[in-house]
């Protein structure tokens, strides 16, 4: 079933480009930059209340306070009070009198040390009138509260009319929880002004061009006079997307003013109270089917909430709409979304943005169909998954889907049918014999749509120059933030050229050398800056061949680079020269060795309003296994095994596809399992700092874990050297690691319930459901919700001495 | 130039007195040194981005005691008479200059080799734990690393790399050894230092006496052991304290004493310290112990500072009630001791009298008993407890004869649960006794609500403890933690 390429195309892994920097600890991030002479160093005011009003502020005793040089407001913006990506007007970067969050920000102190701005902080006396605030789905849906983005509804066929025919129907609903991004990185910038209104922001972004473009806005300058540049984060999963314009337009903000350079790195617990996160959402469900647990036709809404402002909501619930339907053919469906503000952070972009999300209420569906047919997942799985030629909700037609096939392969090499009724039976014994624990075991596919949506985004640009020495400099719109982004553009420039890559170099990404481009994201950084770069190169090689077949006479096209030489066949045979000799040459005859290149992905629509085209270039594919055990006492369980098989089509770097791979999958499992944001009554986030928000340690990884490659199976489409995206969809494969604990859960009334799981599946939620189950009460499909008082105590934030 | 901290960074001796020995060691290594190799994630001991590489001279003058440290919650006036590695003293070879030496650590060689960094922010702190972890051979594997997060890896490849390296690492301390004892020899350890840095006194006791004499003179002060609790008031509560006397200095509190009466636990010693012998005591113990912080934290958080800390959710108390321990508090040369149930009177509230200090904590040798302890929370590792939950049943000829059970986490101070030891005193632990112990559980506490549990759960939990102690009361105990 998969179209196997003859030959293996991967070049030999390398390692990550920086990893000698990283161990030795001279990779730099932004907090790490030699201080400029005279630079100040930042800290924000925040709003402590959910909703209100700004009744009235007096910041005295902080301009008083040792070391502060200035306090700045929105009074003191000579542009624009916005840093709404989209457009939207909805995201004033200072209040100036309506609070709608928590961690809004009131004012920015400039002081002389970060202990001196901090300290400073702390003295302002800031009056508010309280307003109730919205804070969670439920509350926003009672008080039909207005929506942050339009909401959008994708039909095919008559969905109601579908369902109502079908054998069978159900419906039901599935909660899961947002989650805080905990890039180790916190937000950072440096912004150092330069002559007239020129300025280099330095920040830790993961879209630099719209740094530039709000640091712009605000100061009301023309973007040809502001540089953002960026070599690396220390982590971004989205989270820098947008969410790293703040800190950078404070850090321009002061430095504009104050003529010095500017440093921002916030605290992590106020970076964890101001920047939004993925999107909690609750999902109702409809499904009509029959006996051979195929589905007639699917009805669903997607509520999330987006928090106070737009930002890239519309995007991501749009992207949970096209995933919605996972791997599985709908015949007709109907999805609505319900994109709700409330007063809590703008939640933003997150590795996979909205298609877990989506993908998981999929993948409850089909959990649902089983219980009711008593059907393996499994089967019910592969009796709807996509054939090709099938249209998607959003009418995009199908092409190239290997989901059956992978699922097939995953379940042959982890053993799925043996080891599930071994489990099956384990628990049988465990029950007979009064035992606690329980056993569970479940396999989930993705089929992840790799572009934009956002069609014009889907551009990049690269800038290659050969230096006189042969050595190669490049340069392209994606950032790194150790996805291996970079490394693996070395890799592609380091084949054109048939040079090691040791001759590479990489600089940082800055809007001066490639202008306009995309936010590294939707997975997109290899597969468009990758094309980019290989256009520039290829230029470039390009005159360099032509002047090699002039100059020593050869036939150009046996011209061949490689090895850091030039083979070419001439009148008197086979000529060998150094690359870096044929270079000075061509530079002597005046051929241009440095190069722009330019990609655009090819095929791809999509028209919001109707919620339909082609929005993909093509879709990437994986699918995983998890076994685990729970303890139906406490809720606490652990992941005893997890098989992964992912696509990466021909990989351009398999050791780096792996980490991925391994490190996205794990991060969702936290997403599912420990990861649980908690804001009190007032709307005070509660979990602001690793002490009381938990992402996954050593501990929690499976126990046995292994993680294979897709081999030989090429992209269909003409992507650089055949590879597939592979940031995003390995996150989404963590799904099964929920639905193994619902299996588990499962048996304790013999599987005749759907335990209807929720996420975050904490040890908590766990027992509750198994609570559920053994009172015999029919599953709701509701996580527990902690009620969390608000209170200024909390025994470890303020231990008590 | 007595009144300063002395130490040594790297090959550097270094001598800092003034507002700078106030500083935190990850800002002072960051900015007063441009170390930038030390990363902050997040300034409260949490995430394991700051730790560095501390060793110290044990009490005996000879033996060297390797920690892995959280930069961010140590100031530099806890750093007398100790030798700090940084990621930067890591490559290159040590001593400098060794031409022999390979340029990169076999730490820093394995990470690169098993792909064990991606952004790179966590590699130097983990790298650092790492090499810390390889010195001791009781540790390795996610236990090594408990106290470090990395959100791109997964952590495979690091517990890869972290396996390849620990023999070379080991070797690598080793030949270090006498070149830190030399320097460590060197440097004054007896005479007690008193440092004004600025909005701060700083008092650097050397002996028990001198502790107690300070104490007794400044009751105000606040004591600091190893400022786990203490670095988050001051980097989170913005706290400036204004007279701190250090503990762990008194050497000869420093303790940890195996006798014909029991453990003796001194007011200088850290979990990592202790946990040996209180495995060796209460081995049932040993796995919530191990649970209490990751690494670095119980390299640094000392258990009396644990209990002194009075938290509802301190892990400690509730195990040491359930082991019958005793506490001894000292002002000047008198002294009391009262059972450690005592000691918390309510929240925030402890029988502390002024310028008194906690000088050890006492465990007796355990009678033929079952002994168990189970920490619920989110997360295995580095997290704090939901609940925790102790007990102590002494059966004799098939009768409970004596019970005590003690939680964490279910009322404003570590307590014990009066009504379920009375329902399982005096009878045979069968299903009836079970039943009851589970209805008293419930009336022994009122649990809160907070973002790490809801009071249900607790109370749901705490009942079906009481299944679990049963089941290991029959031998049949089950975890997934196992
Ligand atoms: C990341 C992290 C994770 C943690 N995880 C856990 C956990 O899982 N379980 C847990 O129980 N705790 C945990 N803690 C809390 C802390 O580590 C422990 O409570 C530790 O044992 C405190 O000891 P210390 O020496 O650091 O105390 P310090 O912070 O130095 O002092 C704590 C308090 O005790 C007082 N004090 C110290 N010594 C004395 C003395 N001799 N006499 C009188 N008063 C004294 C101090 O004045 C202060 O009020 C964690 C802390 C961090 C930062
Ligand atoms: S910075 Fe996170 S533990 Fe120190
Ligand atoms: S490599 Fe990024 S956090 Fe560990």
């Amino acid at each position: 079933m998969l179209e196997r390429s003859p030959k293996p195309v991967v070049e030999k892994p390398t390692l990550h480009e920086s990893a000698a920097l990283h161990v030795t600890g001279t990779a730099t991030y932004i907090d790490d930059l030699p201080e400029p002479r005279g630079t100040l160093h930042l800290a924000p005011g925040l709003t402590r209340i959910a909703h209100g009003r700004l009744v009235s502020m007096d910041l005295s005793a902080v301009r008083a306070a040792p070391g502060v040089i200035t306090v700045l407001t929105a009074a003191d913006i000579p542009g624009q009070n916005d840093t709404s990506p989209i457009g939207a007007h909805d995201e004033p970067l200072f209040v100036t009198d309506s609070i709608t969050s928590e961690g809004q920000i009131l004012f920015v102190v400039a002081a002389e040390t970060r202990a001196q701005a901090r300290a400073a902080v702390r003295r302002a006396v800031v009056e508010t009138e309280t307003l109730d605030p919205i804070l969670d789905i439920d509350t926003a849906r009672e008080a039909r509260a207005p929506c942050a983005v339009p909401g959008r509804t994708m039909t095919r066929g008559d969905a109601e009319a579908a369902i109502a025919a079908a054998p069978r129907r159900l419906s039901g609903r599935i909660v899961m929880g947002g989650q805080e991004h905990f890039y180790l990185e916190g937000q950072a910038a440096l912004a150092l002004p330069g002559e007239g209104p020129e300025m280099i922001v330095w920040s830790s972004t993961q879209h630099p061009t719209e740094t530039q473009a709000m640091v712009a806005h605000l100061l009301d300058v023309p973007a040809n006079t502001i540089t953002a540049s960026v070599r690396r984060m220390g982590g971004g999963f989205g989270g820098k997307e947008t969410q790293a314009n703040q800190t950078a337009c404070l850090a321009a903000l002061v430095a504009h003013h104050t003529r010095r350079p500017a440093r921002l790195r916030l605290d992590r617990d106020d970076d964890m109270v101001m920047t939004g996160k993925r999107h909690d959402f609750a999902i109702d469900y409809t499904v009509g089917f029959d006996d051979d647990g195929k589905i007639h036709g699917v009805d669903m809404l997607l509520a999330c909430r987006c928090g106070w402002s737009a930002d890239l909501s519309g995007p991501v619930i749009d992207r949970a709409l096209t995933h919605a339907d996972n791997a599985y053919f709908y015949p007709a469906v109907r999805l609505r979304s319900l994109p709700l503000r409330t007063n809590t952070v703008s939640n933003t972009a997150f590795r996979g943005f909205g298609v877990p999300q989506g993908a998981l209420a999929a993948e409850r569906v089909i959990e649902e169909i089983a219980f009711a047919t008593g059907l393996d997942p499994n089967t019910v799985r592969l009796r709807n998954v996509y054939e090709n030629g099938q249209l998607t909700p959003y009418h995009m037609t199908v092409e190239d889907s290997i989901t059956a096939a992978i699922l097939t392969d995953l379940a042959r090499r982890c053993g799925y049918d043996t080891r599930k009724a071994a489990l099956r039976a384990s628990n049988a014994k465990a029950a007979e014999e009064g035992r606690v624990l329980r056993r569970g075991i479940a396999m989930t596919p993705v089929k992840f749509g790799i572009s934009f949506t956002a069609t014009h985004y889907n551009q990049a640009g690269a800038l290659v120059h050969v230096y006189t020495d042969g050595s190669v400099q490049i340069n392209h719109g994606g950032t790194e933030m150790g996805q291996g982004l970079h490394t693996k553009m070395m890799q592609v420039a380091a084949r054109v050229f048939g040079l090691p890559q040791s001759d590479i170099r990489l600089t940082a990404t800055t809007t001066d050398k490639v202008p306009n481009t995309s936010a590294t994201a939707a997975s997109s950084g290899a597969d468009l800056n990758g094309m980019a770069v290989l256009d520039a190169a290829t230029k470039i090689r390009d005159r360099i061949r032509d002047f090699a077949a002039e100059r020593y006479n050869a036939d150009p096209g046996t011209i061949r680079f490689h090895n850091s030489e030039i083979h070419m066949e001439t009148g008197q045979g086979t000529l060998v020269e150094s690359f870096a000799a044929v270079v000075r040459q061509a530079y002597l005859a005046r051929v241009s060795l440095s190069s722009s290149g330019f990609y655009k992905t090819p095929e791809i629509s999509w028209d919001p309003a109707t919620g339909r085209g082609h929005p993909f270039y093509y879709f990437a594919y994986g699918a995983a296994c998890a076994e685990i055990v729970i303890d139906t006492l406490t809720g606490e369980y652990r992941i005893d095994r997890v098989d992964i098989l992912h696509d990466a089509g021909l990989s351009l770097n398999p050791e780096i596809d792996r980490g991925q791979i391994e490190g996205g999958f794990v991060q969702g499992a936290g997403w599912l399992t420990m990861e649980e944001l908690v804001w009190d009554k007032k709307g005070a986030l509660r979990t602001h700092a690793p002490s009381t928000y938990k992402i996954p340690t050593a501990f929690d990884m499976p126990r046995v874990f292994n993680v294979a490659l897709l081999e030989d199976v090429p992209n269909r489409k003409a992507t650089i050297f055949r590879s597939k995206a592979v940031g995003e969809p390995p996150f989404a494969l963590a799904a099964c690691v929920l639905f193994a604990l619902s299996d588990a859960v499962a048996s304790l009334d013999d599987h005749r319930t759907c335990p209807r799981l929720d996420a975050p599946a904490t040890p908590e939620t766990v027992l509750a459901c198994i609570e559920r189950l053994r009172a015999g009460k029919s599953a709701t499909g509701h996580g527990t919700k902690i009620e969390v008082p608000a209170t200024d105590a909390d025994p470890v934030r303020d231990p008590v001495g | 130039m007595t009144n300063a901290i002395r130490f040594w960074l790297g090959n550097a001796p270094c001598t800092v007195t003034g507002p700078e020995a106030a500083m935190s060691l990850l800002d002072w290594l960051r900015l007063n040194r441009a170390r930038t190799g030390t990363k902050e994630g997040c300034n409260e001991g949490d995430c394991g981005a700051c730790t560095i590489l501390a060793v110290r001279l044990d009490a005996d003058g000879e033996t060297l005691v390797w920690k892995a440290l959280n930069a961010c919650i140590q100031y530099v006036y806890m750093l007398d008479n100790t030798q700090i590695f940084t990621i930067e003293d890591l490559a290159g070879g040590y001593p400098a200059g060794n031409a022999a030496a390979p340029a990169l650590h076999p730490m820093q060689t394995a990470m690169i080799d098993h792909g064990g960094s991606q952004c790179g922010f966590c590699t130097p702190g983990f790298i650092m734990a790492m090499t810390a972890a390889a010195t001791d051979p009781a540790t390795g594997g996610p236990d090594a690393l408990s106290g470090n997060l990395c959100r791109c890896t997964g952590y495979a490849p690091i517990l890869r790399a972290l396996e390849e390296a620990t023999p070379a690492t080991k070797a690598w301390a080793d030949t270090l050894g006498t070149t830190i004892r030399d320097r460590l020899r060197a440097l004054d350890r007896t005479t007690p230092l008193h440092i004004d840095a600025g909005a701060t006194r700083i008092d650097i006791p050397r002996t028990a006496d001198q502790l107690a004499e300070l104490c007794a003179s400044h009751p105000d002060a606040t004591l600091l052991a190893g400022a786990t609790d203490i670095g988050i008031w001051i980097n989170k509560g913005g706290r400036t304290l204004p007279h701190v006397i250090l503990t762990t200095t008194a050497t000869d509190l420093n303790t940890i004493r195996e006798d014909d009466v029991g453990l003796t636990i001194g007011a200088a010693a850290t979990w990592e310290q202790a946990l040996p012998a209180l495995t060796r005591l209460l081995p049932a113990a040993e796995p919530t112990l191990r649970r209490l912080g990751g690494r670095q934290v119980r390299a640094a958080g000392t258990v009396c500072g644990n209990i002194a800390n009075g938290s509802p959710i301190g892990d400690g108390p509730p195990i040491l009630i359930a082991a019958n321990a005793t506490l001894t508090l000292r002002h000047g040369n008198s002294r009391r001791t009262l059972p450690l149930e005592d000691y918390f009177i309510d929240y925030g509230k402890q029988d502390r009298r002024p310028g008194e200090f906690v000088e050890a904590v006492h465990v007796p040798h355990q009678p033929e008993s079952l002994f168990r302890t189970w920490k619920i929370s989110k997360r295995h590792d580095q997290d704090i407890s939901a609940i925790l939950c102790a007990c102590r049943l002494t059966v004799t000829d098939g009768l409970i004869t004596d019970a005590r059970i003690a939680f964490g986490g279910m009322a404003a101070t570590s307590k014990r649960a009066p009504r379920a030891e009375a329902a399982l005193t005096g009878t045979p632990f069968d299903a009836t006794a079970l039943a009851r112990a589970q209805d008293a559980i419930t009336q022994d506490y009122a649990p809160i609500s907070d973002f790490r549990a809801s009071a249900a759960y607790r109370l749901t939990v705490a009942r079906n403890l009481m299944t679990r102690l049963h089941h290991a009361h029959l031998g049949q105990e089950e975890s997934v933690h196992a």
